[in-house]
């Protein structure tokens, strides 16, 4: 298998619908977790393994040549479950074992309990380096594979996201790219806030990465950035697609929201929100 | 949670509460206090301080290893900050930074890690400080204290300010039980003797002091006799209380919510071996990072309990020569 079939734009659309209701029916039934966190990525994530961007197999989870996805911001896992569930990895029916003593679905994405998980995350900084490690290993053995990692905008307070940076344009590699997650929002406030690492694009330009400002909601803008990042537009430079998103997209009272950071919603608002998604909750949040 | 239940222990704050709230109130006292967190101050408690002295806080976003070096540098000019993050971020993130800029200088700021051991639950292994002590125990001259419940704790924070030079306290997220209910007599590297026993010593710190307790009144309704010792200040380590439990009692068990290697048992071990060897049981973590889960299953799981220890005190009793 190459790339899994792309689905057209609305399809599309109607998968993201669906990763939100199983986002708020796993992280409520686990009663913890991250929501808000996992519903602002849940465009890109939706892009890159339905919308024909990523190489993988289900069947082959650890193909050489797969395309690698890293979520460095770990603790939006729900989404990225939900996606690999739908893809096939492993029945949906699974997703409501979330956090439970024994499931491969932890609290942080666990790659020997997991596979689809390219690595083990959850202590925030660390997943551009680990990308990074996979892209140079992809030159040394000859592979034509591409390495795309995302992290949270407070992820990029810390120092090792920017020397991996700085890295990644030393050693010329161009099959990384960086989607960092620009949600505005972190544990304790609004990004600016805690840490005004502004102006934050040209940061990275100052590190030499090409750079992409989307509204990371929109799916065709998302894909066409993903597709023109793996195209890999500037010889040996890495991309870095900023998606601007809005924390707990899609449901209008968790939508912006500081103090919703990692904390799971009750059954009658979970009722609500799906009724907001266009979902029925009858029987899902049993 | 579970622990000290049976014997009756009532559920109290969670260390990392006890820690801010004492925390805010020694900002009062001790002018030159400075405290450093890194985008979890809703999670370690700082936000009590915060909110009463914002002038002397600093939200440095998700950032440790440079918040321990400006720990480091504000310490050099006399401040005494207090850096407060997850024990696994803290310490292990910014193992190079307490080393350089805090250790080796020996510069008087206190580290506080929250979220420790395993009875953080659903979060899971990536979020647990399963290893901070040892960590912590490694650095040259720290001070390393893990209270038991919400008034050792208080009286820990206070110790820890008025100790001159580093010093790591770690605390919990669960509310947990009381062990101290007519206050707590804290002085560093002294073990408080909790209950006193002729055939065995159960050695414990952190929420496994509760279990230690509960797992001597267990051992008591099968006729053994255990003394209980909360270990709180793991180094210094009190290494006469340890003796003198060796010669009176010739057996120790060792609990603690922590990885096998250089933890209190590590610790224990040493001083024991050294002074008056007996045999000694292990209740820890072993060498594995446990899952995500239910905090109250996941030490049923990896036998953080009453039970298990009072299992480990009969048969390491039974290897007495
Ligand atoms: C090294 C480290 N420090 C602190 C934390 C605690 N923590 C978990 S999520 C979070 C905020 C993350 O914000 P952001 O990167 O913006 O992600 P978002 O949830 O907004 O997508 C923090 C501080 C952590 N996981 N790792
Ligand atoms: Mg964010």
């Amino acid at each position: 298998m190459a790339v899994a079939p792309a689905l057209g734009i609305e399809q599309l659309r109607e998968k993201a619908r669906l990763i939100r209701k199983h986002i708020i029916v796993m992280t409520t039934l686990a009663g913890s977790g991250h929501p808000t966190t996992a519903l602002s990525m849940v465009e890109v994530v939706v892009a890159l393994y339905f919308g024909g961007i990523l190489r993988y197999d289900p069947s082959n989870p650890y193909w050489e040549d797969r395309d690698r996805f890293i979520l460095s911001k770990g603790h939006g896992c729900p989404a990225l479950y939900a996606v690999l569930a739908e893809a096939g990895y492993f029945p949906v029916e699974q997703l409501k074992t979330l956090r439970q003593l024994g499931s491969p679905l932890e609290g942080h994405p666990n790659m020997r309990a997991l596979p689809g998980i390219e690595a083990s995350t959850g202590s925030l900084g660390q997943g551009l380096s680990i990308g990074l490690g996979h892209a140079l290993a992809a030159r040394l053995d000859g592979r034509d594979y591409h390495v795309f990692t995302m992290v949270g905008d407070g992820e990029c307070d810390e120092g090792q996201v920017w020397e991996a940076a700085m890295a990644a344009k030393h050693f010329k590699v161009d099959n990384l790219t960086c989607i960092v997650d620009h949600n505005k929002y972190q544990q304790t406030g609004c990004v600016f806030d805690v840490m005004d690492y502004r102006p934050f694009a040209d940061k990275w330009r100052a590190f030499g990465w090409h750079v992409q400002e989307i509204d990371g909601h929109d799916l065709e803008q998302v894909l066409s950035a993903l597709r023109l990042a793996k195209s890999k537009p500037i010889k040996g430079t890495p991309t870095v697609i900023i998606a601007h998103t809005i924390k707990g997209k899609g449901v209008s009272f968790l939508e912006h929201r500081s103090d919703m950071h990692g904390r799971a919603i009750k059954i009658d608002e979970a009722k609500r929100a799906l009724e907001e998604l266009g979902w029925s909750w009858e029987g899902e949040l049993d | 949670m579970e622990l000290g239940r049976r014997i009756g222990l009532k559920l109290g704050l969670s260390t990392r509460e006890a820690f801010g709230r004492a925390l805010a109130e020694l900002g009062e006292e001790v002018p030159n206090i400075v405290v450093i967190d890194g985008d979890v101050n809703n999670s370690t408690r700082t936000e009590h301080f915060a909110k009463r002295f914002p002038e002397r806080f600093f939200n440095f976003g998700i950032a440790e290893s440079n918040m321990v070096g400006v720990a480091g540098g504000m310490a050099a000019c006399g401040k005494i900050p207090v850096v407060a993050s997850f024990a696994c971020f803290l310490m292990c993130n910014a193992f190079d930074q307490l080393r350089m800029s805090v250790a080796y200088p020996r510069m008087n700021v206190k580290l506080v890690g929250s979220h420790a051991g395993i009875s953080i639950g659903q979060d899971g292994p990536s979020q647990m400080g399963v290893e901070d002590v040892a960590l912590a125990c490694a650095l040259g001259g720290f001070v390393v204290i893990v209270p038991a419940d919400e008034v050792e704790t208080r009286e820990a924070v206070r110790a820890a300010i008025y100790h001159n030079g580093p010093v790591y306290i770690r605390v919990g997220r669960p509310e947990v039980p009381i062990v101290y209910t007519d206050g707590c007599n804290f002085t560093i590297g002294k073990a408080n003797k909790l209950r006193d026993g002729r055939d065995v010593t159960l050695i414990a710190n952190g929420i496994m002091v509760a279990a230690a307790l509960e797992a001597a009144h267990l051992l008591e309704q099968d006729g053994i006799s255990a003394r209980v010792l909360d270990m709180h200040t793991v180094k210094p380590i009190d290494a006469y209380a340890i003796e003198e439990a060796a010669r009176d009692t010739g057996a120790i068990v060792v609990a603690e919510e922590h990885f096998a290697y250089g933890g209190l048992g590590s610790v224990v071990a040493m001083a024991a071996a050294e002074r008056y060897p007996v045999p000694i049981g292990f209740v820890n973590l072993g060498d594995t990072y446990s899952r995500s889960g239910d905090p109250d299953d996941l030490l049923r799981y990896y036998g953080l309990t009453a039970d298990n220890i009072a299992e480990t005190a009969k048969r390491t009793i039974g290897r007495k020569r």
